[in-house]
């Protein structure tokens, strides 16, 4: 079981959070003309990569807000968490 | 009976106390303080079960979890528990236990035929020979095959034991508590850190109970016991026995089962049967010490035949001999001990030593104590079936290939020992990359991936002086990194004897013309041969051998089989062990009851009940309840002898002809308040948002990025920058992530706030022609008519004295309302429609009924919102807005999604008007087309309409909106119908929908 930091409360077990996909996809503005093929690799197409991946997760049975996380997918080691609104 | 082969001074055993049990129905006597294999062996039985394979006898091999033998059926307290190692299961009063995998007994067991037709079951039988012809698999051989394997017989019955989960922290988890672990945790647990010291056995100490040894001034045992005594005292350390680490999973979580009453005769009151612990340790001690491993000779596997450490630690804690007539078999010095034990208690043996010429202290002890030692010597196989009665022996060359002098020589046991494998399991779960140690044949930890650090023999170190001296350290500066702090403890003083190298032999050869099953892994039956013939058809990869010939596989994993079984693949395939490498060690390090993996969640406690707080009153009133997600909702309430079908139907009509009172509770509700809340909900819903008037409502529907309804349900302008969403029961926690995500990462420009108010409000749906008078005398003080309180309405009143809001909102087509208060005051609210209503004829309708009078009115709800349906689908395209864009508008795009004959939903109506249609009925064109015949759509909910007094459904209709009038027909292979429909409108009733508005 992972063991991760929320930016907000601190050490937690995954238990208290939800996964939330790949965190680097950027969603189309609202109201711009978007390709077929943009939208389509917006909603459907997602890298798997091999080790370091951004992520968002939820901590829905602590604060309820989404945060980034940086973890391996090999190792499942976390190098970094940040707020939503901060760089990783 | 008597116990022949006990001892009278010697062993940890409560004399004080006689234990009786019964073993195959026969009663024996032990002591407190015995294992049921120590009891056994007191009393002369060796023969426990039979083998997996080929039922050969199967005995006793080691003392503790790495038996791979004495597997038995355990009878306790009226239950029953399947592969119980009676190394592991102490005695108690009136333990009962049985052999299995024998029939019909332990004595004369059918199956060891499979011994002497041992040539048609080489590795690979079951793959080459149950291949053909296919259709024999599920009738013939699997059922055989699994009545044939396996070994106890798990109990059918549920399982009234308690078992309890528990989440700790701590600074230190120590795994195991033999001198490294004992050493470790006191350095540790002196210098502050909060320690968990874990021993899987009753008694600490480890090799310290079975050893010569000084620590200080004091025996080894006497030092740990103080040592114990000490650490439980301190209120920074945990220390706990009959609890074994068996899993070591990701960012130092571990998992440990404690046996709390495993060893009673039956749970003590309000006390659990086992609990596991989720430890996550900041720091981790392996101290878990290694398994002697055996040599590998002809039938190894005959009973009598033991490792030579267990028959020391039978002799030394239990007070029992293996034999009286002991031969030991070894390759190092550690197998002397058991030698001088035997001596001392007045049993003489003779070793065979397969080094030619070794000198160290113990042997030169030995020498002088007058046991007999035969150097160069090697067994080629033990004779005796059901116990060994004597052994085979031979001189081998110095090359280690040649056998001279065959003789054979009596003796009741044969203790064996080649060598120590370091229990490294925990260490290579962590992800540790372990490395070969050319110096002891084995395995060792090296490189660390978690925090977490192995000392004593586990890492490869046999010497008590090292060990303490190393762990002493290991112990003080993991912990000084933790606190901080630098108080160090002295290194005691240890006096031990001195051995010496020993032999890197595992395997005797066979003699000439002689054909000896000679075993690796005992449980599973898997030879050299078996081997050796994997690799003659190609099997290479460790981990493929092992799956072809089941090395390693059985209950015990391998503990004492592994590595040797290594040394062959290696030693034929010409290869040194660290490039053929290990299999993966995976947890559990020994077996965990189910029970205890899933602990309390069972029966109501596997998930919460959530009640509507008119919960009791629905109780009284007879209402039969279903599961909606976690809620429990009243489905109908039954009227004294009424069917589902007559209760709901009765319910319905009710609301069609007067009013009824439906409990909606369990909607989901959501608060949003901001600013920018309007905008918000206008990005959310595919329906305009942004002119909605303060007590207005409006019915919005929401989708995925990828176009699919996600939700619908209606939300309220409870004030200018304050808004009341539902979301259907099944769906509110997954809208309120929904709506997070969108507004913490999508667009956090708006000014928006979403909290989940589900729970702080009651609600109560008042629904049929006559709820407006209802309605006006429940609030008298607002105009509730069609002008004061319009369709999709909203106002907020006083119900007696208690604040309420009321909707003006429609679910089952009727004209209705929606009354919300408090929580606290739902049983109020609804005892006071009940009452008031009486004169209006009200009755409460549970569940069923709503989905009836949703269904004929065509109203689309979970079932054909299932997340595989757009809007045009559920007839809602008329709430697209073409104007602004929104969350999954852009999908509406595609192709597929606008095809002309796109799939809609229609009503169906079976053509004699009398046969329901089972939900899940395919609609196909031809009932008798070839298979598989192809689907136009499904149904996907079906009701008596009560307004036309026949069944109808609702479907997902390719092409629905052309097909309204065509006949189809309705399959369904799981009742066996095919029935006659005709496709209508999916509005049966009042298609115009002027109830709601009336």
């Amino acid at each position: 079981m992972l063991h991760i930091k929320c930016p907000h409360c601190g050490l937690r077990s995954q238990n208290e959070f939800a996964y939330g996909g790949d965190g680097t996809v950027k969603r189309p503005e609202l109201n711009k003309k978007v390709s077929d093929k943009e939208w389509d690799t917006f909603v459907y197409l997602r890298k798997s990569p091999r080790g370091k991946h951004t992520e968002l997760w939820h901590h829905v049975s602590g604060c309820r807000q989404w945060i980034k996380v940086e973890r391996d997918t090999v190792t499942h080691e976390i190098f970094k968490t940040a707020k939503v609104n901060e760089d990783i | 009976m008597s116990e022949n082969f006990r001892l009278d001074k010697i062993g940890l055993i409560n004399r004080n106390k006689k234990i009786s049990f019964k073993f195959n129905g026969k009663k024996y006597f032990g002591y407190e303080g015995d294992t049921l294999a120590s009891a056994l062996i007191a009393n002369g039985v060796h023969l426990i079960g039979r083998s997996f394979k080929y039922h050969r006898p199967r005995g006793f091999f080691g003392a503790g979890v790495d038996e791979p033998y004495a597997i038995v059926q355990l009878y306790r307290n009226n239950e029953t528990e399947p592969n119980v190692r009676a190394t592991e299961q102490e005695l108690f009063e009136g333990l009962e236990a049985k052999s299995v995998n024998c029939w019909p007994s332990v004595n004369f067991d059918i199956g060891a035929i499979n011994n002497f037709l041992n040539k048609f079951f080489p590795a690979g039988f079951y793959y080459k020979t149950f291949m053909w012809p296919k259709s024999f698999w599920y009738k013939v051989y699997e059922p055989f095959i699994r009545k044939a394997a396996g070994f106890g017989v798990a109990s059918t019955k549920h399982d009234n034991e308690r078992y309890e989960h528990k989440y700790e922290y701590c600074d230190l988890l120590i795994t195991g508590s033999g001198p490294s672990g004992l050493a470790s945790a006191y350095a540790a647990a002196k210098n502050g850190a909060r320690v968990i010291l874990a021993e899987d056995k009753p008694r600490f100490g480890g090799s310290l109970l079975t050893s010569e040894v000084n620590i200080g001034n004091q025996s080894g045992k006497d030092w740990a016991d103080n040592i114990i005594a000490e650490l439980k005292g301190m209120p920074n350390v945990i220390v706990k026995n009959r609890a074994q680490v068996f899993g070591y999973y990701d960012h130092n979580m571990l998992v440990m089962s404690e046996r709390i009453s495993d060893h009673l005769p039956k749970s003590k009151k309000y006390k659990p049967k086992q609990r596991l612990w989720y430890i996550r340790a900041k720091e981790v001690i392996i101290s878990s010490g290694s398994i002697e491993r055996p040599i590998v000779f002809g039938n190894n596997d005959t009973p009598g035949v033991v490792l030579a450490s267990a028959a020391k630690e039978y002799l030394k804690v239990y007070g029992v001999l293996v034999g009286k007539k002991p031969l030991i078999f070894t390759n190092n010095d550690s197998a002397y001990e058991t030698a001088i034990e035997f001596k001392k208690n007045g049993v003489g043996s003779i070793v065979l030593d397969t080094r030619s010429n070794p000198d160290s202290e113990i042997i030169n002890e030995a020498i002088n104590m007058g046991i007999k030692i035969k150097f160069s010597h090697v067994i080629v196989a033990a004779k005796g079936y059901k116990k060994v009665k004597s052994a085979e022996i031979a001189k081998i060359s110095e090359d280690k290939k040649d056998l001279d002098k065959l003789e054979t020589i009596d003796c009741d046991c044969i203790c064996v020992s080649g060598f120590w494998t370091p229990t490294i399991h925990l260490a290579s779960q962590s992800g540790n990359k372990t490395k070969f140690n050319e110096e002891i044949d084995a395995f060792i930890p090296g490189q660390s991936k978690q925090n977490e650090t192995t000392v004593g023999s586990a890492n490869g170190i046999f010497s008590l002086e090292q060990t303490l001296k190393t762990s002493f350290e290991a112990g003080h500066e993991i912990s000084k990194k933790i606190t901080n702090k630098n108080n160090k403890v002295l290194v005691p003083q240890v006096s031990e004897k001195k051995f010496t190298q020993h032999d890197k032999f595992w395997c005797v050869p066979l003699p000439k013309e002689k054909n000896y099953k000679r075993f690796l892994d005992f449980q599973n039956d898997v030879a050299v041969t078996d081997v050796e013939l994997a690799i003659r058809e190609g099997y290479r990869s460790i981990e493929h051998v092992k799956r072809y010939t089941t090395l390693g596989m059985a209950t015990d994993q391998g503990k004492t089989s592994n590595l040797n079984g290594l040394q062959l693949v290696s030693s034929i395939e010409n290869k040194i062990v660290p490039s053929v490498g290990h299999t993966t060690f995976r947890p559990p390090f020994t077996p965990v009851s189910i029970g205890a993996i899933v602990g309390r969640e069972i029966g109501k406690h596997s998930k919460p009940t959530r009640k509507s707080p008119m919960h009791s009153w629905h109780e009284k009133n007879n209402a039969v309840f279903v599961d909606a997600g976690i809620w429990l909702r009243p489905r109908y309430y039954k009227q004294d002898n009424e069917s589902l079908f007559e209760a709901s139907k009765r319910e319905a009509e009710n609301v069609r002809k007067n009013v009824g009172v439906c409990d909606v509770t369990t909607l989901g509700k959501i608060d949003i308040k901001g600013p920018d809340a309007a905008e918000f909900l206008n990005r959310v819903y595919t329906n305009a948002w942004l002119k909605l008037p303060v007590g207005k409502a409006r019915y919005g529907v929401m989708l995925r990025e990828d176009g699919m309804v996600m939700d619908d349900g209606t939300t309220t302008r409870i004030s200018e920058n304050h808004y009341h969403m539902t979301t259907t029961t099944a769906q509110a926690a997954n809208v309120l992530s929904h709506l997070e995500y969108y507004l913490q990462i999508v667009w956090p420009e708006l000014k928006v706030n979403v909290v989940s108010t589900t729970e702080q409000w009651a609600g109560a749906a008042i629904a049929g022609p006559k709820s407006r008078n209802l309605l006006q005398k429940l609030f008298p003080d607002i105009d509730v008519s069609n002008t004061g309180l319009p369709f999709m309405g909203y106002i907020e009143s006083s119900l007696s004295g208690v604040q309420a809001r009321i909707f003006r909102i429609s679910f089952s087509g009727e004209l209705a309302y929606e009354v919300n208060v408090e929580s606290d005051n739902g049983e109020f609210m609804w005892k006071k429609i009940i009452e008031v209503g009486k004169e209006f004829s009200i009755q409460p309708y549970g569940t069923e009924a709503l989905s009836t009078l949703r269904i004929e009115m065509g109203h689309v709800a979970g079932s054909e919102l299932d997340g595989r349906t757009i809007p045009y689908d559920n007839g809602l395209d008329g709430l697209i807005s073409k104007k602004k864009d929104f969350i999954g508008k852009r999908s509406l795009d595609r192709k597929a999604f606008t095809a002309k004959d796109r799939q809609r939903v229609v009503g169906v109506v079976p053509i004699d008007k009398k046969t329901s249609i089972p939900e899940g009925s395919h609609l196909v064109i031809d009932a008798n087309a070839k298979l598989p015949n192809p689907k136009l759509g499904h149904v996907s909910a079906s009701c008596w309409s009560v307004e036309n007094n026949n069944p109808f459904s609702l479907a997902i209709l390719k092409d629905g909106k052309n097909m309204i009038g065509k006949k189809l027909f309705a399959l369904s292979p799981l009742k066996n119908k095919s029935i006659p429909v005709e496709i209508v409108s999916s509005h049966y009733v009042d298609p115009k929908g002027e109830r709601v508005r009336s």
